[in-house]
């Protein structure tokens, strides 16, 4: 079967995968946006809390992703939850390391002003330190995708959803019917998932910056 | 003239500081020395000294961004040393030289932004922004949706200064305003300055370590040595006239008596008959001009004869160099120009 012959025939399949990737990839990101963005924020300014955080996350990434997939299998068992956890654990680095270099780049004279005109802590962070930081914040959640699109491949090892397991079911069966197809089908899903979600960012970034900070 | 800002109310305290200190751990003396302060209603003062001797820190007390170590702060008779800081300084507005607009929001909202998060419905909002940028002199519908950043340094401390009175406080500490600006900018800006504290007569505090600036703008000023420690508090004409001791007098410089002919109008002087000094480069000035710019306008003009016109042009006698020497400074005329005269 040639490659076209095998996609139009295994297109509804390898669409679900897709869109499954997908779907576990945004989870993951948006809870680690959450963890990162808060961690950020509270840990901002003090500069040993900074360095604890950024360390401990930090260390996370130097895990090798097949292993730490593997690691928490005996925590949450097989499947969606697993997956999603490790990939929390790879996108909270980028996302908080940018959220702390963000906040750290407000100018002094801004939050000297806005402390002057009498607003409280939180509401400094949420009207003005959050937005200015917003531009570097995003860049770190936009790395965090990018990077939770490749490693989400590797979840099939744990019998996570996505495209991994079509690269997977080829690489285990290679020299058999398709086998090649489906690695190749995978991949390529794979990237095309990681462009598309990297201009929805640059869609995302217009929409969500003040043209103030442009 | 109108009377001074500060016999409107007179003996009536805005801001009292008493005995207030500062202190920081691990250094050996305190940044602020136990200073006193009585600063009355509608009145500008300024605190003036040289660098480091604790006049910022001094006006961050008052407002609490910096939590004074002993002593205690009233604003409008309350004791306020105590009361949450944020609410505070709700009640103060606060100036700095770097403005800090905030770049993400367009003019109108950095205006209204604390009329929003006190609660203020849109309308009202609004119309606020409206006319505060009307009170600094930029047109609303132009400026209203522009961003700091498409804004000049003049307009955008201009638009600091509407932020500051969005809520319409009592008070307000402003941290050398004009201290980033070009010198053409910066006496426009403080000619409009006081015209608009003619208008709405707040209790200002203002820090700078320039004397031309402090004698221009201040009914009063506090001059601050070492740790904050006042040296002499008093009108701009008594502190050029006598200065109190050789601190005063040495930072005060050598040009005490140049500046003083800036407090006195010319209208003060008795004038003379027009004479026949009326040939090419001839040297002009309005009555409610300074002797220092008729002094300025006969050098410029190498005139000794200066024609003083009226507001609307109309010649209505002469001064000569002479005049201007004989005449004696008089200190009541001094703060004068808060009355929105002297340009």
């Amino acid at each position: 079967m040639s490659f076209t012959e095998y996609l139009s025939d295994r297109w509804p399949t390898i669409a679900r995968m897709l869109v499954e990737h997908a779907e576990v990839v945004l989870i993951a990101v948006a809870i680690a946006a959450v963890v990162g963005i808060g961690i950020g924020a509270a840990v901002e300014g003090h500069a040993r809390a900074s360095r604890f955080a950024l360390g401990l996350t930090g260390t996370m990434l130097t895990i090798p992703s097949l292993a730490l997939f593997g690691l928490l299998v005996p925590m949450f068992g097989l499947g969606l939850t697993p997956t999603i956890a490790a990939l929390v654990l790879y996108a909270v680095f980028p996302i908080l390391r940018n959220t702390i270099t963000g906040l750290e780049s407000v100018p002094a004279a801004v939050d000297d002003a806005a402390r002057g005109m009498g607003l409280g802590r939180w509401e400094r962070m949420r009207r003005i330190r959050l937005p200015l930081a917003w531009p570097v914040v995003l860049t770190g959640v936009r790395l965090a995708t990018i990077m939770t699109v490749a490693i989400a491949t590797i979840a099939a090892a744990v019998a996570g959803p996505g495209l991994g397991q079509l690269v997977f079911t080829g690489l285990a069966r290679v020299g058999g019917a398709n086998a090649l197809n489906d690695a190749v089908a995978g991949t390529l899903g794979v990237v095309v998932l990681a462009l598309t979600l990297d201009l929805a960012f640059i869609v995302l970034f217009r929409l969500t910056t003040s043209p103030g900070v442009r | 003239m109108s009377e001074r800002p500060a016999d409107a109310a007179a003996g009536e305290v805005m801001i009292r500081l008493d005995r207030v200190s500062k202190h920081y751990p691990g250094q050996p003396a305190p940044a602020v020395s136990e200073l006193s302060l009585d600063i009355r209603t509608g009145e500008i003062v300024v605190l003036l000294g040289p660098s480091g001797c604790g006049k910022t820190t001094t006006l961050r007390l008052i407002n609490r961004l910096i939590e004074p170590s002993a002593g205690r702060i009233f604003l409008g008779g309350e004791d306020v040393t105590r009361v949450n800081p944020d609410q505070l300084r709700r009640r103060i507005g606060y100036v700095i030289q770097q403005v800090g607009l905030f770049p993400h929001m367009t003019i109108a909202e950095n205006i209204g932004l604390i009329p929003r998060t006190l609660g203020w419905d849109k309308k009202r909002i609004r119309a606020r922004v409206d006319e505060l940028l009307d009170l600094v002199g930029l047109d609303p519908a132009a400026y209203r949706s522009r961003y700091p950043k498409q804004l000049s340094g003049g307009q955008q401390q201009r638009v600091g200064v509407a932020r500051a009175l969005a809520a319409d406080p009592p008070a307000m500490l402003m941290d050398e305003p004009f201290g980033a600006l070009d010198p053409v900018t910066r006496e426009r800006l403080q000619d409009e300055f006081l015209n608009l504290q003619a208008q709405i007569r707040k209790t200002i505090v203002l820090v700078t370590h320039d004397v031309t600036e402090a004698v221009r703008l201040g009914d009063r000023i506090a001059i601050l040595s070492d740790q904050a420690r006042l040296a002499q508090y008093d009108t701009p004409a008594a502190i050029l006239a006598e200065p109190a001791d050789e601190f005063v007098a040495a930072f005060i410089g050598s040009g005490a008596a140049i500046r003083r002919l800036r407090l006195e109008p010319v209208g003060s002087v008795d004038l003379e008959p027009i004479g026949d000094g009326t040939g090419p480069g001839i040297a002009v000035v309005r009555t409610d001009q300074s002797r220092y710019d008729a002094l300025d306008a006969m050098l410029r003009a190498q005139q000794d004869r200066v024609v003083v016109i009226d507001d609307q042009g109309r010649p209505v006698g002469s001064l000569t160099w002479s005049a201007i020497m004989r005449e004696p400074p008089n200190p009541a005329h001094a703060p004068a120009h808060h009355a929105g005269g002297l340009r």
